[in-house]
């Protein structure tokens, strides 16, 4: 019988789970600040999905009202991801030793 | 692009995700991290368009609305202070959550395009985790800006609690559950959006009951949410990006929230449920205003420091509000060169975020290696001339480790009151967030300093 790819994609999803729990653990706590901008810039990784909704369809007709909701997605998650990383490597900036 | 080449490019930039994370388990390694996590971000943009392949006049727009949101993303995050990375944080989650809610309505009305079946017949596992990504995404965007008008100061930051909250939001909950049942039979557009809008108001009455000083709590918890949500859309598009970052974020934000629990001595559930203390202990307070403390200025601080050998700061949110981190610094300069030992001490909820003191303490140039956490540190206090507490009240409570009654009992708390001397410097001696007197103003090694502190502290520069 073949295995259906949702228990593929599932196994990822968990074994991905077990990865970012160690990895966190693992982060320092005064980098926590930056731990959550960064998350939360990766997680606009979402922008993948917005960039499909927004082109998928005929080539002339652009503005869809499904790819409407694509493009305002991408908008959103550009916002996230050039705010997220920026702000993350500002902050990251700071960390200095003592000289 | 074949469909087998992308997905193994998605899998690299689900493992550059992994890497920027493994970065910062020190700031020397941190900063590659971040350029691992751009990196990764690139590389699944890139391969999206080639696998989509339509660069009609659509990509153009694309391309438009990326640079308009790169360009304000930009913008914010170099003028942001980093004093206001608090509601930044909050105000980012909202953007996910929006955008997740976005995909997943593009996905139920186009679901053709996404090889998901055709409009009124979509695959049913397709429909569970669309609908379970939109209402997660719609209940993180909500909240988001909840806590975001809260930590901005444009919503109180006290509790709003009615009566019977906790039982509709119990009712609604379930109710989006048994919508998303009769959805998946009856693929109805109006149930979708019903699913949709309950999601948003959930998100509105799950924040709202809760407190300010709890934020560390609540934006641990969006941002899991907004992992969650995020791989809710991977497992409807089939994304091993999506799915393997929504993994980490959800994993990412539940240990920092259990972090921030534990910090506090309280479960999770008795956060979310809202307020702390707010009724019953603050009127027990009121009879204890009588007892005698001892109040300083400037100058005794000065010279309290001066002549010690070794000076612990214990920094709050109040430090934030402020923003005294500057100020501190010089201090904390003079002092070094009359060869005063300095170290810092960080409770883990100090501020409105996890690790808001360290950022702005970082700011400030303060050498991150002469800043501590709780328990690296706490067993220096009783070795110590002065502690300096500015900004922290409830963390340096010691009735935490005596008094069975009160409500923050058993919480960790920073052993300031083993110090030689405590310089506190504080507004009044009104309680904290926990609405409890603070046992540390009526000692006999505690000076109180009534000020502001940025105020006090550069007042106590002068006079070193």
């Amino acid at each position: 019988m073949e295995i259906d790819p949702f228990i593929f994609r599932l196994s990822i999803f968990i074994l991905s789970i077990f990865v970012g729990y160690y990895v966190v653990w693992s982060v320092t706590p005064s980098l926590h600040t930056p731990l959550m901008s960064v998350t939360n810039a990766i997680s606009s990784v979402i922008i993948v999905g917005a960039i499909i909704a927004a082109l998928v369809g005929s080539l002339d007709k652009v503005f869809e009202i499904s790819n409407i909701f694509g493009f305002l997605a991408i908008l959103l998650a550009a916002v996230n991801i050039f705010g997220g990383f920026l702000v993350t490597q500002r902050m990251l900036q700071m960390y200095k030793k003592k000289k | 692009m074949s469909a087998n080449l992308s997905a193994i490019f998605y899998l690299i930039s689900g493992i550059l995700f992994i890497l920027a994370l493994r970065g910062l388990s020190s700031p020397e390694t941190s900063r590659r991290g971040n350029y691992f996590g751009i990196t990764g971000m690139i590389i699944a943009i890139v391969v999206t368009f080639l696998s989509v392949g339509n660069f009609g006049i659509g990509f153009f727009y694309v391309l438009i609305f990326l640079l308009i949101g790169g360009s304000i993303g930009s913008f914010i995050a170099f003028r942001i202070p980093m004093t206001a990375m608090p509601e930044l944080v909050a105000g980012f989650h909202s953007l996910v959550g929006l955008a997740a809610v976005f995909v997943a309505i593009s996905a139920f009305l186009k679901p053709d395009a996404f090889n998901l079946g055709v409009v009124g017949s979509i695959k049913l596992a397709s429909l569970i985790e669309m609908s379970l990504g939109a209402a997660i995404g719609a209940i993180t965007f909500s909240g988001s800006i909840i806590a975001f008008l809260k930590l901005r100061g444009i919503m109180s930051g006290s509790p709003i609690t009615f009566k019977g909250q906790h039982f509709l939001n119990l009712f609604l909950g379930l109710s989006i559950i048994v919508l998303i049942f009769f959805l998946c039979k009856n693929q109805s557009n109006n149930l979708f959006w019903t699913i949709v809008l309950i999601s948003f108001l959930v998100g509105v009455l799950l924040i709202i009951p809760i407190g300010g000083a709890d934020m560390p709590v609540v934006i641990s918890m969006l941002n899991s949410y907004s992992g969650w949500a995020a791989a809710g859309i991977g497992f409807t598009l089939e994304n091993t990006a999506l799915i393997i970052t929504g993994a980490l974020v959800g994993s990412s934000g539940a240990i920092l929230s259990y972090i921030m629990c534990k910090g506090m001595n309280r479960s999770f559930f008795n956060v979310i449920l809202g307020g702390w203390g707010a009724s019953d202990q603050s009127t027990s307070s009121s009879n204890k205003e009588q007892k005698p403390v001892k109040n300083g200025n400037a100058d005794d601080a000065a010279f309290l420091m001066k002549n010690a050998s070794s000076v612990i700061i214990v920094p709050g949110y109040g430090m934030a509000v402020a923003q005294a981190q500057h100020a501190l610094r010089e201090m904390v300069d003079a002092l070094k060169k009359n060869g005063v030992k300095v170290s810092y001490a960080i409770h883990p909820v100090a501020g409105r975020m996890p690790g808001h003191m360290n950022v702005l303490l970082a700011e400030a140039n303060v050498p991150y290696d002469e800043v501590f956490e709780l328990e690296e540190i706490n067993n220096d206090f009783a070795n110590c001339d002065v502690a300096y507490v500015i900004g922290a009240n409830d963390v340096t409570n010691p009735v935490a480790k005596t008094d069975p009654q009160s409500p923050i009992y058993g919480m960790p708390v920073l052993d300031v009151e083993k110090s030689k001397s405590v310089l506190f410097v504080k507004r009044s001696l009104s309680p904290g967030y926990a609405g409890i007197d603070n046992d540390l103003f009526y000692r006999d090694n505690t000076l109180m300093l009534f000020a502001d502190a940025k105020k006090m502290t550069e007042e106590i520069v002068k006079s070193l």
